[in-house]
């Protein structure tokens, strides 16, 4: 089986940056399947832009790993998803192709920054797509549009042609409108890969399973603590109460070390950005930089030009965070705060199988409410942590508030996808049921 | 807290253009952003690398690669199949 599959959709909610009207595809496990790739996801031969229009006009000239395994599984590449420029963001707002809009409200953000890749899927457009996550990117827009996304463990999936924004904390996941779909995604893209040489031969091959009998499940108490919405809360306890009558225990445990999570992410990731960002600089590719100006003249002015700010506010905390004077009351205090966050959960996971709690403290909020950074980064709170320790995290629906949908968010032990995607599978059909 | 000239200068280092009607805001939501940081004052102790990891080390041999063409094929300017960039002397 093969051929290609016409692909016009009516993006009404912007969730795409580019379209292919006609993609092909060939036989495999998601033969003749629409699937849509985030824009920091290296796609051969279709514009790979990131959101920025540092990137406008970049054809790259090799797949990520990633999409070079759907191609061969027989997935048709549909589009590039609309993001926050270069993943820098919460609510696909600091996309240089315009906000992406919540289908279910389309007042209100998609949340980022994976919002296109979600908007995507909730639409109804795709039924499966690839986002990334750094500190939340994939379970915040699946929380907020009512899919189902999957952050894998640091190391599962290879990064080889992911556009690097914070290599330490992110992942390429699938996004889908039920867990079976992230799952057969999930299957398709967890493969070696000698090129990323922070990954691990930790295949998965899993079909989802909803026999959770005995599953033990951590309830964190800072994960309902303050500044998260009491009706979110409730619709999570409700949900936990579902998979408690499925079979499983709850547990109290504690991530003591969450009140640094936050400050500590934002450090590391602006750090690395620092550095990863500093290769856009308008010579081997996107727009041209003149090449009649001084170097340093070039650089500044084509990256004043082309990057928006949210984007050189990161890279100047980045830099201010790493520099001689304030690198060890930053960057090293936030490297012992990942450590703390990370023996956390180690410590809870001897004894409890999964923990559970909110994907995001709130619901959607409106488009342009949300334009002071650190209320922005607060936003981040209960998904940063996952990406600190480098553990796995899904995000699956579990009920509206306000009409709004809200996220369940089940963490595993490192390389444990299976037991998340079982838990939020049985959690799934039971509600269904 | 970080002046109206710490920023600039923090521009300069990082190589990021910013206008001068920018540098205000940026300031202020600088020590905004700081302020917050703040918390990582109380992290006690040293971080230590994580255990059961090892580096990746691979020999340095020569692999097939991009050609020539395709490397350039984005760039915004070349000359006799090499990359043009800024002087930097």
């Amino acid at each position: 089986m093969a051929g290609t599959l016409d692909f016009s959709p009516d993006d009404r909610y912007n969730a795409f940056i580019t379209t292919c009207s006609t993609a092909p595809f060939s036989g495999g496990a998601l033969a003749g399947i629409a699937v849509a790739v985030k824009d920091n996801i290296s796609t051969a031969g279709i514009e790979t832009t990131c959101g920025s229009r540092i990137l406008e006009g970049y054809i790259p000239p090799y797949d990520a790993y990633v999409v070079e395994l759907l191609r061969r599984e027989g997935a048709a590449i549909v589009g590039k998803t609309n993001m926050d420029e270069f993943g820098m963001g919460s609510t696909t707002e600091t996309s240089a192709f315009g906000p992406t809009k919540n289908p279910v409200d389309p007042s209100r953000v998609p949340g980022g920054s994976s919002g296109g890749s979600a908007a995507a899927v909730a639409a109804g457009l795709v039924p499966m797509a690839l986002g990334s996550d750094t500190g939340g990117s994939i379970r915040c827009p699946a929380a907020f549009c009512g899919v189902v996304g999957l952050k894998p463990t640091y190391g599962r999936v290879s990064r080889y042609g992911l556009i690097a924004y914070a290599s330490s904390l992110e992942q390429v996941g699938p996004m889908a409108r039920t867990v079976e779909d992230v799952s057969r995604v999930m299957s398709v893209i967890a493969r070696y890969d000698p090129r990323d040489a922070t990954m691990f031969d930790r295949p998965y091959d899993h079909r989802p399973s909803a026999d959770i009998g005995g599953l033990r499940v951590g309830i964190p108490g800072e994960y309902f603590g303050e500044g998260v919405d009491p009706r979110v809360a409730k619709k999570v306890r409700d949900a936990i109460g579902v998979i408690e009558d499925l079979g499983a225990s709850t547990v109290p445990v504690s991530i003591p070390g969450m009140r640094y999570a936050l400050a500590a992410y934002y450090v590391i990731c602006t750090a690395e950005a620092s550095s990863n960002i500093a290769r856009f600089d308008g010579v081997r590719y996107g727009p041209a930089v003149d090449t009649r100006k001084s170097w340093h003249e070039a650089y500044q002015d084509i990256r004043q030009e082309k990057l928006g700010p949210e984007v050189r506010r990161r890279v100047m905390l980045g830099t201010f965070a790493l520099s001689a004077g304030y690198a060890g009351r930053y960057y090293a205090k936030a490297l012992g705060a990942r450590q703390k966050i990370r023996q956390d959960f180690e410590r809870a996971f001897r004894d409890v199988d999964v923990i559970a709690g909110p994907t995001m403290p709130t619901v959607a909020f409106p488009l342009g409410e949300r334009t002071d950074p650190v209320s922005m980064y607060l936003s981040d709170i209960l998904t940063a942590p996952a990406n600190l320790a480098g553990i796995p995290a899904i995000s699956v629906p579990c009920g509206r508030v306000d009409g709004l949908p809200v996220g369940l968010q089940l963490m595993g032990r490192q390389f444990e996808e299976e037991r998340i995607i079982d838990a939020a599978y049985a959690y799934e059909q039971g509600v269904k049921a | 807290m970080v002046t109206e000239s710490d920023i600039e200068h923090i521009a300069e280092l990082a190589d990021i253009g910013i206008s001068r009607d920018e540098v205000p805001e940026f300031t202020r939501q600088f020590n905004a952003i700081l302020e917050y940081f703040e918390i990582l004052d109380t992290v006690e102790g040293e971080s230590a690398p994580a255990g059961g990891i090892t580096n990746a080390f691979r020999d340095d041999e020569p692999r097939p690669c991009l050609s020539q063409e395709a490397a350039l094929a984005n760039a915004g300017s070349t000359e006799d199949g090499f990359i043009k960039a800024p002087r930097v002397m």
